[in-house]
């Protein structure tokens, strides 16, 4: 039989105080609407709390610093089951510009601001903002077609190291 | 909970935020600035918390976005002048709510 009172933690360090978190690592795959701003409002409530900040796109994420791409993500209206409306309306031409519009209004009355300007205020709070260098080869991309403020291309290896040291969190999005 | 700031003694929450703005003067927000350790308060400093009390005697919702748009400052400059959350230290330099808001 197993002692367990022998693996547990001694009292003292529970009463000790929690580690801040000192740095999040956001890695964005995606590019919904919905996504994108999952993904930048926790990078840019990160910076508001002192938190260090790095955004590494990769696969389709990178069309959210993407240029003539940002501008204009969409929802996904089909096989997204939080949709209000059929799968089968989902699929109608103009549909998912028409519930992607009216997502923005909503995001505009709160507030928010739109893509562009939200990844440059991340930009300028200090966030770093990574294209990952596999994605960009694929899709065939260069660094001209992303945003002027990208801090850099890079491979998987380069992200780990970057996420280095004490407090870090990693989150996929 | 009462704190001394400057000498006096203020009404502030558990957090160190002041609860009555009436309570506030110029040697209270310099001494919160050193314990936030954002040092001397100089003109750009004092710009920013003008700014944010104003917004605040007009019961707007302040954001980072609504700041940088100001003309007082730009969202680079503010958080070189309140390093380690801006908004929540600059707030309590000027003696009024902490933010609620995510953005």
């Amino acid at each position: 039989m197993t002692d367990i009172s022998a693996t547990k933690e001694p009292q003292q360090e529970k009463i000790e105080k929690p580690r801040p978190i000192k740095k999040v690592c956001f890695i964005v795959a995606k590019s919904t609407i919905d996504s994108a701003y999952a993904a930048m409002v926790m990078a840019n409530g990160a910076r508001m709390e002192g938190i260090d900040v790095e955004m590494f796109f990769t696969f389709f994420g990178l069309d959210v610093i993407n240029k003539s791409k940002m501008t204009n993500l969409h929802v996904a209206t089909v096989g997204n089951p939080s949709m209000p409306i059929p799968t089968m309306l989902g699929g109608l031409p103009g549909m998912e510009a028409l519930v992607s519009n009216q997502m923005k209004k909503e995001m505009e009355r709160l507030d928010l601001p739109p893509v562009d300007e939200f990844m440059e205020m991340i930009h300028l709070s200090g966030g770093k903002i990574w294209a990952c260098k596999l994605a960009m080869d694929m899709f065939k991309l260069e660094e001209k077609d992303l945003v002027e403020y990208l801090d850099g291309v890079l491979t998987v290896g380069d992200f780990y190291q970057r996420a280095a040291g004490e407090g870090t969190q990693i989150i996929f999005i | 909970m009462e704190k001394v700031i400057a000498g006096k003694t203020i009404n502030v929450n558990e957090e160190g935020y002041l609860l009555d703005f009436d309570q506030w003067d110029k040697s209270i927000a310099e001494q919160i600035a050193i314990e936030e350790g954002i040092g001397e308060l100089t003109d750009r400093h004092w710009a920013v918390v003008t700014w944010l009390q104003e917004q605040e005697k007009n019961k707007v919702a302040l954001t980072i976005r609504k700041l940088g748009k100001s003309g007082v400052t730009d969202i680079k400059e503010f958080y070189a002048l309140f390093p380690g959350g801006p908004l929540k230290k600059a707030t309590k330099i000027a003696g009024i709510k902490k933010p609620v808001g995510c953005i």
